[in-house]
Parts: C-alpha cells; structure tokens; sequence
C-alpha cells in the first residue's frame, strides 16, 4: 500500500479552485513511486500537482521531458500503463486519474502488455440530421440551435466535460452549464462525451471511439464494454473542433517547464494546479497574456511577458497595469537547466534576429505562445482543402465536396462571440429547418468573455528564433526529436516538398502525427527555403485523428464470432456421435467419426467399407443451394454452364460446370429442374456465395434484361445423403411409397415424397459412384430423419461419414473437387470434363477463351491418377511431380502437382489424383514426386480408378 | 529510465546530405519514364548504370516516390508458385541482396524471413504446393507446422480452440522487408548523379503517337519529345494507355495500410495470412506495418472505406492477441494496378518504342530492382529480357496466363 502523503506532497495543487473533487484522494504510483491526486484530475496534472516535472525521455537524444500540453495535442509526456489495465502508450494528458493507477514514462516506445485482454469492446451505428463535433463554444451553440429545431443531433467531445475551451480559461460557466442542461431536454439529442470523432470517411460516414469505463479504473463494471466504436452517417456536420496553440522553435524548447501557454492556463481552471512558482512567457500574439495574467492570479509570479512583437497594444497595457514586466520587440532565445527549466535568456528581436545583450531570467516555467492553429484534421479527411491565411497565421478550410461546415475557432475564428454566433448559425442551417431569431436568441447572446478585450494586436509569424548556436536543439517536433538542423539538412539535401520533408526528418510521424509540430515544420522549411508558408502548405492529414486501440476496432468480431461459425441442423447429431469436425469456409462439417481406439485412417477406412459394400450416411447440408426462378431462368443459365441446362425437364438433374471469362472452372454441381420457370442450383459449400455473387453480377451489370431472381435457401434445407448398395434398402422403409425400380426413379431424377413421415425431396445422385440418394428436408426435422435413418440402417450396419470418407470415394471415382483439384487455371476439358462442354451452344460464359491458342493446348496439365509403386506409399498433398530421375539441379523442370491422395480401401492401395502436363498422353508411363530427399516412382494411371463402367450406380 | 540504455531511436540511418538536383526538363529525351516511383526510378538507375543511357527524364506529377512507393507495407519475398513469377521475383531478390552497396544507402533490407499461415486442410495443400515447387525452383522455402510456426514468431496464437486455428505455415527466411523511402531516394540519388533527370510536379497529359509509333509525352509543364517511352505509373498506367489509344487489363483498386505506435520489439518477422486476412511486420523504428486486402470498388482516389480496416484488426487479434492494446496510429490508401491473373504485365505495347511496366498490383515494392533492371534491359534493346517475355501483354490473348490468385493470394 502506498503510503498516505500529507497535503505537501501536492506542492503545486492551488487552494481553491479547479473542476476537481477535493473530498476524495486517489492514490496511484508513476515510475514506481507512490503519489496521490483527485478525481477530475488527469495524470499528468496529478503528477504536475505533485511537482513531478519530468516524465519521459526523449526517442533519439535522450533529453528529458516534461508535460507540454493538456489534451490529445500532448507530444511528450508518453506513458505506459499496467494497471488497472495495460495500455502500450498514452499521453499522461489523457489518462483520467483512477484509484490504483500504475504508469511508467516512456522514451518515446510503448511496450505491449503481454497475454490477451479480456475486456469488451463493440461497435453501434448512428444515424442523425446533425453530427457536431466538438462541445466548446461554437460546438454548444450549433448544437443547441440545431436541436431546437427538433432535428437528430449527435453531439461529441472527447473531454469527460462538456465546454472545451472555456473550461481552461475558466469562461463564461454560467453559459456552458446552461447549454448542457438545455440539451439535455432534447429527446433527440444524443450527447456523446469521452468520445473522439477520428475518422471522417466519404458521403459523410464518421467514426468515432468512446471511452466508456476506463476512468472508472478498477470500478468499472464487467459487463459494460470498455470502448465502443460509433458508426455515425450524418446529414449535415458541424466541425467545431477548436484550435491547437502552436510552439516556437528557439533553443533548448524541450525542458521539462517549458509549456504551451493556453496548456498552463488550462491546469489552473480545471485542475487547480499552478504549472510552477515562475513564469516567463513567450508569446508571438495576444494569447500569452491572459494566460500570464491567470497565473499572476494564481499565485505564479510572471517574471516577465516577452512578445515577439514590437508593438504589443492593449494586452500589453493590461498587463502591465496588473504589474507584470512585458517586454515588446524580444524573444527568448535559450533556457537552462538540468534538466528541468531554471533560466530563461531573453533578448531583442530585430528583423527576425536576436540583437544587444543576453538577460537571463530566472524562471521554472516557460509559457509559449506562437500563435494557433485550427484544428482542420477531421475537415482534411473529408477532402477538404485548406487555404493560408496570413492575418491569423493559420491554415484555415477552405472547401470540401462534403455536407461539412466548421465554425469557431477551428475556421480560423478567435473571439468568443464569433464563435457562439458561428456556431448557431451553422448549426440552424445544417438542420435545414426554419428557426427563428428568437429560437436562437439564448445561444446567440454570448457569454462575457473574459479575452475580448475590444481591440488586439495582430499575431504575427514567428516559427523560429536563431542562434546561439547551430540550431541543433531548437525542436519542431518533440516526439520525433527534430530539430531545425535536421530541417535545414533535409532542405540542404534538395527537397523542397513537405511530405519529402517529412520524410526525411521523420517530423509530424510521431504519436501526435504532429498536432503540435506540423505547421511549425512548414513555417520553419519555408523559412529555410525562402518561400511563403502558403506555397509550402501541410502534410495530408489521415485517420485516425488521435490513436485508436486494435481492440476497440475489431469488437465483437473475435473468436468464435469472428466470421461466425456456421453448423448444420444435425450439428448436435454430429457431435453426439464424436465427429471430429473440419472448417470448410465457415462451416463446420464432420471430418470423420472415429470410435473408441480408432485413428483417422481406421476410421475413415471403415467408413469408406460401409459406403462401398453396405450402407453410409453423411450430412450434406452446407452444400450451397440457389434458387434461381424466372421466365428467362433457362436462358441464364445456360450463358453460366458450360452445358445446356434449359433442355433439363421438370423432375430430372443435370450435372453442370461454370466457368469464368478466363474459361477456367469457378464451380460445379447439380441443377435440379423444379418447374418451368424454376431451376435448384447446387454449389460447392465454399463457393456458396461466390456463385450467388456471380450470377447478381452477370444480372446486374450485363443481362439485366433477363427475367430472373435468384435467391439463397442453402439453410432452407437439410440434407442427408445415403450411399452405398443397401441404400435402396433403407429408403423403402421410410419412404416405402416412393418408386424403388431404376426406371421408375431413374439415377439424375428427384422426387417430392416423403421421408419417415416428414416432406423430402429425394434425389437420385452419388458423388460415390455407388447407388445413393439425397434426402433433403426443411432442417427443423433433419435430427428426427436423421435418427430415422439410423434406425431403418441399423440392421445393415449403417455408418456416418465425413468429408474425408466422401473424398476418398470421388477420388477413386476421379470426380474433381472444385478449389482443391483445381486453382483457377484449370478448364473443364483438363479435368476430363470436355463432356460437358456444349459444342452446340452458341455463346456461354469462358467459350471464347476455350478457343484462345494456350487454352486449347494439348498439352496443358490434365487430371490424372497417380499409382506409387509401393501401394503402401501416400504420396503429399501438394509434391511436385516431375519427368525424370535422378533430380537434376535447380530449376528443376516440374510437370504438375498432387492435388488429392488418399488410401483407398476399396483398391487396397494408396492413390493420387494430379494436374500433369499432357497427363492424358502419359498414361502408363512411370514419372517421380519428390519427397524430401527421395524421388518417390508412380505411374501415370486414368483418373476413374474404381467401377470405370460404372456399374454400381444403380445398386 | 535505467542510465546508460541507448535511447531507442538513437541508432537508426540517416539520410545523405545530398540527394537530387531539381531540373527544369529539357525539350528532348531519348528515353522518357511515366512515374517517378520505385520502378520508374529504378527503370532511370538500370538504364543509366547498366545501359549506359543517361538523356532520360523520370516525370512524376506528384512529389517523387509519392505514390505506392510511399505507401506499401514493404514485404520483399520470391516463393511465389509459378516458375515464371518465381523467376523474376527472385531474380529481385538477389538484385536486394546486393543494393545496399550497389546504392551506398542504407536501405534497412532485413531478411528475417516471411511466415504465410495455412489455417485450413486447403490451405495446408496449397502451401506444401508452393514449398515444393520453390525448393525444386531453387528458392528458400519451408513448410512449418503450427509449433514450428510459433518457433520463428512466439506471438502468433497457434491454439487449436481458435476460429480458423493455425495449422502451419510456409516460410521463407530470404524474405523480409525494406524501407521504401530509402529504397527510392537511393536509386533517385544514383539516377541524378549519372545524368538523369528527375522532374517533380510534372504530369503526363497526352502521348504522342505518328505512325505507329511514339514521338513523346505532353505534360503540365509542356510537352518533351522522347525516342523511347516507359510507363511505370502503376495504378494510372490504364489513364495513360489511353492517352496512346490502346486498352489494359487492369482494374485499379484503393488498397489500405496502417502502422501503429512505436513498440518495443515483439514481431521478429513477417506474417502473412490469407483465411485470417492481414499481414504485419514490424518496421525498425518499433512501429507494426499491417495491411490487407483491397478495397472491393475499383477508384483513382487514394482512400478506401473503413470497415476494411476493422475487419483486418479483428484478423489481427485474432493471430496476435498481445495486439489488443496496441494502437492505429494512421492509415492510407495507395492505387493498385490489377491484373486478370494477378501478375504483371511488362514489355512491348501495341505502339513502337512505347513501354509496359504495370499490373504488380498489391506486390509490385519487391520487385523493383528486379523490374527496373528487366525493364531498362527491354527500353534499351527493343526487345523483352527473357524473364520479362512471360508476362506480355499478348498472354491475355493468347491465355498463357501466370494465374497466382490460386496459391499465393496474398500477393503482398
Ligand atoms: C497499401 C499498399 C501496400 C503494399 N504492400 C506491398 C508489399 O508489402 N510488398 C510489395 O511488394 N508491394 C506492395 N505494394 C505494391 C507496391 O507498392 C506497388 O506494386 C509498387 O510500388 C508499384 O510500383 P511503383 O513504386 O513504381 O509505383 P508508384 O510509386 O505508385 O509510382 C507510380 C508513379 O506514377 C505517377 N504517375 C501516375 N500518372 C502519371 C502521369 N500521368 N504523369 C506523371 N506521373 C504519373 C504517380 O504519381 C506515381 O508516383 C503495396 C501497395 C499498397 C498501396
């Protein structure tokens, strides 16, 4: 247990003041020390409270570091967590302080806790009329007039706290909180908080990432998801993203004390923290001196107020009345310290160059202030474009394709009435319902403003203070550890482009992908370069706008619920019978049933002696089934087969193959006719949906003339096929109606009966080569059939197999299996089914390339069987097969490959189905596989291996 | 911080002080590169050093090497399943072998080896398939089992109670990746220094054409008359044969990729996966590279929609669980050139003295030594090196197509 510190271990907590609750103390531990802060406070105002100044090193040089900024924009202060829970790397300016809270700083690399993370994370969809993001000032206000007029807002901030940024200057509460409550009354308003809008996608598609227990800390309940991710498409947004203060690049910028000014002013209003005991401020622009005065207030002396600007107007005046040194015209140019911040050296600036005597000011905290900039990253990602404008020294949007307006100070605007005013403005429109003045009236009366002074200097540019030295620690970006001489060295080597720049320096790549460094990178370059700002512009900005967890994207979609897994209505069959299961696709399908002491080979070798020479079972239900219905539907079909299926009668089945324009095979299967204008499509269980794909394309983009619908009932149907010579047998008794002669229910014929009491169709069709029938029914009876057929087979030794069994059946039939005897580069006649090509059939899908000089080669690669002469030998899956013995060296000439191979009890001796070039013409000849380092002798063999005549069709 | 550690970022390469020169073009070339990525620029370093033809101007609309080049995950690997793909990827990979002095750059070439995960009895055949083929091609190949997988890289989850459990993968130790600004500065550099000119912002408008055959580009910053023209603008190569009036087989597709926060080193290789579609390695500043498969819809703008990127992070859990806490750090979008059958097309056009080097699609960063050589080989000779004849154009007539969908998918 840490120890309870006494209230001197908060050497910098003010008084009073702050959004923090003094009633309760945390305790949490940074870098192995034990320390304690409040709720409301982040880490790194706890640790700032506590006077903890550095937090972290520096990636390349080292150098220590302390906290800079105050939110997301923060490019130093990186830690790492391990409890309540690990995260790699954050900004300690994010971290909510929660009881128990362990960090670490870090130089610069996270390290990846280890094991699993247990928590839940999930995503939901938003739909609304107006997304605004951003609930300061102008977010409140456009916000606010939007939801008067009855639309859909969402409203997001990543803050815990509505407000933005009147909350670190301490502004106008009485307006922020009437605000909050008013929108809180909107039952169709939707107030987002802890939630980041990082990603702005086209036809305005937003993401964004909640934080929904992680200020909790160990408190946060279990069965609420830690992060959510929210899919929202919105009508209109509203970008009120606000604006990022903006560093100045002078030497030794990095210490530990060194801040941005609105940041220090920020710790004070909400967390009640004084940054140090003295202050020196360095402002390009007016925003140093409420910050100043604020800290004056609060008990920091303000050593002095350097403005870059030789005439400072009114703010200057201001705070020279409250007593604090300004002085016009200079800039500081070094600090001292070590590390942390103890001197500041401040000297004239005369165009652009420090002149006259060095004064070295004593101070632990350096406030800077160079100016701001807007924030248009969420605007970039829409494709917005973004203008330079010289009056503000910002980038400011410009335009976007999208149904986009940004408004407050991240359009480039400064005071708190343009703002409020732009913002209901927006805010009406982009709900595109009449409101009137008066609906408005509240938000458009702003809130006093305690910055507004009447009348401000203009900011002016100043991206870089030179000398003492080499500008070798004047830092531009202070993750990455870039510096002005690493810019002035890019620039050197030719490049003239920011991205190039970028690149070279690795500048704006870091944790912060350059919030603070950015547009300092391209004011210091065009410097160098002697170019306008404008002329230079800024890298692209990408999603995310701040880091999102791995975890929080992929949500739900883990385990057993990534690509869900799909079972069969005899699934508990399976399992009750210890099957032993196989993804195919995302099915699981019985792969062999193995009893008690039996290996896959033993099994699966009984299994195939059932089928052979009494009777099997086997679920066949994830077989794709496409019903295909319309008064063109014979038509389609036949541009998709390869053979003609439009001459098919009602009752009877037709094997077909599809091909692709390539005329390569895509899939086969059988094709029942069911009624004139209707035909049952069976696929393979991979290509399901490929093929119902396929055909919606064909359509869809080609045909849409034709009259044709096509839909998926794959799960409308069960299906149990019963193989083998007493198959017959065990059907007469369930179906004893149902014709059992040949001629009456002929092989590639089906019929509507029914089956153990239940309504089936029965097909006549063997993918064995024995005498074997499919039995489908609607699957909330499969299980009662299912068992029925046990029963009835019980007396001939009835036995289920798998999908290896039903393989080792066609193979030694030499039928081929679509995607394991063929790779998309195989045609119908190389598998042997020239057959059923149609010569006759003027056009269908892959004809014309039949006839293309290579596809029609005689000597591509053909399936073949392989026989090794050792009939004990099973050859790999996969081997190589090639002409000649012994090997010659590298690049051995090969000559196709295995593509199936199994033990075949009915043969008494292992096989091999393969694609061998010219295979047809070696029939008979001897050729090798390679297995490991001995070359394996088989012969080229017909690939029908077993019943040829096809004898046993009809049982 | 304990004292005395390095901090992590202290030890890594940097840049020259020297790089290119920024010419304004000349009115004349004798040959003309479309494209200033990593083939085009490749194409102006093979041309100049092992041609000896230095009057060539590289033109690039964008900032050089802004394109694929900029934006591709960076895995180098030559198991490929066809002799003919095989054959040209490893003869770039020997080329890498030998680049970082050939250059005098530092490329951070690593060969720490290429895993491609098989997490189905299909995928275990297709695997065993293409290791056979690449042992008997004479190429580095392995076929690992789920313990030899989590041997080479300890953080895959190989647990048989996952939704697509790994069964093993294949692996190529040769394999690994590079940094691609370096790879391309580096031959920039030498192309620059042998004469040649690079021209930045500078797009190709028009192609000229008289008697069948090519007299020179027109461009944004005007027009250049070239004797010979070679087109490496990738994903845009079909808008540029356009312009000379013919068509490509090509499809151009938004493709995606992302990096992480820097880590402290977990990855030690690269992995692949095609049933649990992702890949990732970790580059040498700590940051995981991770990608996936294209964005369905065929665009010319570089951005892809986001369920992509959700989907491959699920994927990646799914392979990485110790992933969880890591975080998107950015992601982009490149425009890939994609093929029938998944390989290139390099060599003759239907206009003389025209040029094709297209169609490497989501694959194209290992190749470019091997395509800059092969392609400056065809530009000065008239004629296709012998590894590029292959890959010609007329095989979409002909149908001797090199189709690597089936075994190679990930054709990353
Ligand atoms: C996200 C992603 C990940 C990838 N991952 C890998 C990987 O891991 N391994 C791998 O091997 N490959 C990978 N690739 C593929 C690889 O990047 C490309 O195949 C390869 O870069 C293409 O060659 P290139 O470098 O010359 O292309 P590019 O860099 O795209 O060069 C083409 C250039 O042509 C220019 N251009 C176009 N039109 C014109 C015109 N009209 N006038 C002038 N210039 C023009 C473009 O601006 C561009 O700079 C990936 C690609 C992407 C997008």
């Amino acid at each position: 247990m840490p120890r309870q510190l006494p209230s001197s271990a908060h050497p910098f907590r003010l008084p009073t003041g702050g959004r923090i609750d003094r009633s309760r103390t945390l305790t949490f531990r940074f870098d192995g020390v034990a320390y304690t802060g409040h709720p409301g406070d982040t880490l790194a105002s706890a640790l700032l409270a506590c006077g903890v100044r550095q937090v972290a090193t520096s990636i390349k040089l080292g150098r220590a570091r302390g906290v800079f900024g105050v939110g997301s924009e923060e490019p130093n202060a990186l830690v790492r967590i391990e409890a309540p829970y690990a995260e790699a790397m954050v900004t300690a300016t994010t971290v909510e302080l929660c009881e128990g809270l362990v960090a670490f700083g870090l130089p610069g690399r996270g390290r990846l806790p280890d094991g699993p993370d247990p928590a839940r994370y999930d995503a939901v969809y938003a739909h609304c009329d107006v997304l605004v993001v951003g609930a300061g000032p102008a977010g409140l206000a456009a916000a606010l007039a939007a939801a008067r007029t009855g639309a859909r807002v969402v409203l997001a901030d990543e803050n815990g706290e509505l407000g933005g940024s009147l909350l670190g200057r301490g502004a106008a509460d009485d307006w922020g909180a009437r605000a909050r409550d008013e929108l809180a009354g909107f039952p169709q308003t939707r107030v987002l908080r802890r939630t980041t809008v990082f990603g702005y996608y086209d036809d305005n598609y937003l993401l964004a990432l909640e934080r929904r227990t992680a200020h909790l800390g160990a408190a946060a309940p279990a069965h609420v998801s830690r992060e959510r991710v929210w899919r929202i498409r919105a009508g209109r947004v509203v970008l009120a993203t606000g604006a990022h203060e903006r560093p100045i690049a002078f030497a030794d910028n990095d210490r530990p004390g060194v801040m941005l000014a609105s940041a220090a002013r920020a710790y004070v209003h909400r967390f009640g923290v004084a940054p140090g005991r003295r202050a020196v401020v360095f402002t390009a622009c007016d925003s140093g001196y409420p910050a100043a005065l604020d800290l004056a207030a609060a008990g920091t002396e303000v050593a002095a107020i350097v403005d870059a600007r030789p005439q400072a107007g009114l703010w200057a005046q201001r705070a020279r009345d409250a007593g604090l040194p300004v002085r016009a015209g200079h800039a500081v140019t070094g600090t001292s310290g070590d590390p942390c911040l103890t001197s500041v050296a401040v000297r004239e600036l005369r165009d652009g160059e420090p002149t006259g005597p060095v004064a070295v000011v004593d101070a632990d905290t350096l406030l800077v202030s160079g100016g701001w900039n807007p924030t248009v990253h969420l605007f970039s990602q829409a494709g917005g474009t973004l203008r330079h404008d010289p009056a503000r020294v910002a980038f400011v949007p410009r335009e976007c394709r999208q149904a986009v307006e940004v408004v407050g100070s991240a359009a480039g605007a400064f005071t708190l009435a343009e703002c409020v005013a732009d913002g209901a403005r927006a805010g009406a429109r982009a709900a595109n319902r009449e409101a009137t003045e008066a609906d408005l009236g509240h938000v458009l009366a702003p809130p006093p403003d305690p910055d507004d002074i009447g009348g401000g200097a203009p900011p002016v540019p100043l991206w870089l203070v030179p000398g003492p030295d080499e500008p070798r620690t004047h830092f531009v970006d202070l993750q990455r550890d870039v510096t002005v001489a690493d810019l002035r060295r890019a620039t050197g080597a030719g490049l003239s482009g920011v991205e190039h720049l970028k690149r070279y320096t690795t500048a704006g790549t870091a944790h912060d992908q350059g919030r603070t460094s950015g547009v300092l990178t391209t004011g210091v370059a065009a410097h160098l370069l002697g170019v306008e700002v404008s002329a230079l512009g800024t890298t692209t900005y990408r999603p995310p706008y701040t880091p999102v967890p791995f975890a929080a994207l992929a949500g739900r979609d883990r385990g057993a619920l990534h690509d869900p897994v799909r079972v069969t209505a005899l699934h508990d069959q399976h399992l009750a019978r210890d099957a032993v299961f196989e993804n195919v696709g995302q099915w699981k399908r019985p792969w062999y049933y193995p009893l008690a002491g039996e290996d896959m080979a033993a099994a699966v070798a009984r299994e195939c002696r059932a089928a052979r020479e009494g009777v099997a079972f086997m679920d066949a239900s994830t077989l794709g089934k496409i019903d295909v219905q319309g008064a063109d539907a014979g038509v389609f079909l036949d541009r998709l087969y390869t053979n003609m299926i439009s001459t098919l009668k009602p009752g009877r089945i037709r094997y077909g193959v599809m091909c692709r324009a390539d005329g390569m095979v895509l899939d086969d299967g059988t094709v029942l006719r069911t009624a004139d204008d209707r035909f049952l499509v069976t696929t393979t269980t991979g290509n399901a949906a490929a093929v119902l794909d396929w055909m919606e394309e064909w359509l869809q983009t080609e045909w849409p003339q034709l009259r044709v619908h096509c839909a998926s009932v794959t799960e409308q149907w069960a299906t149990v096929a019963l193989v083998g010579p007493r198959s017959r047998d065990v059907l007469s008794a369930l179906a004893p109606q149902l014709p059992s002669s040949s001629d009456d229910f002929p092989f590639m014929a089906w019929r509507d009966t029914r089956v153990a009491g239940v309504a089936a169709r029965v097909c006549r069709i063997s993918f064995s080569g024995e005498l074997a029938y499919e039995i489908n029914v609607p699957p909330w009876y499969a299980p009662h059939v299912w068992e029925a057929i046990a029963r009835a087979g019980a007396p001939y030794g009835i036995t289920p197999y798998g999908t290896e069994t039903m393989h080792v059946l066609r193979a030694e039939k030499g039928y081929p299996v679509v995607g394991q005897d063929t790779d998309g580069t195989v045609t119908p006649q190389d598998l042997g089914l020239g057959w059923a090509v149609s010569a006759k059939k003027r056009d269908f899908v892959g004809k014309r390339s039949h006839a293309r000089a290579d596809t029609a080669r005689p000597d591509r690669k053909q399936l073949v069987a392989l026989l090794p002469d050792d009939r004990h030998t099973l050859l790999p899956e996969g081997g190589q097969v090639v002409a000649d013995a012994p090997l010659p060296a590298p690049p051995v000439p090969m000559l196709g490959h295995i593509t199936s191979s199994y033990r075949s009890t009915a043969l008494g001796r292992t096989f091999a189905l393969a694609l061998v070039r010219g295979g047809r013409e070696r029939v008979g000849q001897r050729i090798y596989v390679p297995v490991g380092s001995v070359l394996v002798p088989v012969t080229v063999a017909e690939p029908v291996l077993y019943d040829p005549e096809g004898a046993r069709r009809d049982g | 911080m304990s004292a005395g550690t390095r901090p992590p970022g202290a030890d890594l390469p940097e840049h020259p002080d020297h790089l290119w020169r920024e010419p304004d073009p000349k009115r004349s070339y004798d040959v003309v590169i479309v494209g200033g990525g990593g083939h085009g620029l490749a194409t102006a370093h093979y041309l100049a050093r092992a041609h000896g033809i230095t009057n060539v101007a590289v033109l690039e609309r964008g900032w050089l090497a802004g394109g694929n080049m900029a934006r591709n995950t960076t895995i180098i690997r030559s198991n490929y399943l066809w002799d003919e793909s095989a054959a040209v990827y490893e003869f770039a990979l020997k080329l890498w072998e030998g680049l970082e002095a050939e250059l005098d750059y530092p490329l951070l070439f690593s060969q720490r080896g290429v895993l491609n995960l098989a997490h189905s009895l299909q995928d275990v055949r297709d695997s065993v398939r293409r290791v056979e083929a690449n042992r008997l091609g004479g190429i580095d190949a392995e076929w690992l089992d789920a313990d030899g997988v989590r041997e080479v890289c300890p953080i895959v989850d190989i647990s048989p109670a996952a939704r697509y459990p790994v069964l093993g993968g294949t692996y190529q130790p040769r394999a690994g990746i590079a940094k691609h600004d370096h790879v391309a500065w580096a031959l920039a550099r030498s192309a620059d220094a042998a004469g040649v000119d690079l021209i930045q912002g500078c797009e190709v408008t028009g192609i000229d054409v008289r008697g069948g055959r090519v007299t020179g580009v027109r461009t944004t910053r005007g027009s250049i008359a070239a004797g010979r023209v070679a087109l490496c603008a990738a994903g845009h190569t079909s808008v540029l044969a356009a312009m000379a009036g013919f068509e490509l087989p090509l499809q151009s597709h938004p493709l995606q990729a992302l990096v992480s926060e820097l880590l402290e080193p977990v990855h030690p290789t690269v992995v692949m996966s095609n049933a649990v579609h992702v890949y990732v390695s970790q580059a040498h500043k700590g940051e995981l590279v991770m990608g996936a498969g294209i964005d369905a819809y065929t665009a010319y703008t570089q951005r892809g929609a986001f369920h992509v990127v959700e989907r491959q992070m699920a994927a990646a859990l799914e392979l990485f669980p110790v992933f969880a806490r890591a975080h998107v750090l950015r992601t982009w979008g490149g425009i890939v050139d994609v093929t029938p059958d998944a390989s290139p097309i390099v060599g003759r056009s239907p206009v003389a003295g025209l040029y094709l080097n297209c169609g490497w699609g989501t694959g194209g960063f290992k190749a470019t030594p091997g395509a800059g050589a092969i392609l400056a080989h065809t530009v000065a000779h008239d004629e296709p090196h012998p590894l590029a004849r292959p890959f010609s154009l007329d095989r979409f007539t002909t149908g001797a197509l090199v189709d690597e969908h089936g075994a190679a998918a990930v054709a990353h």
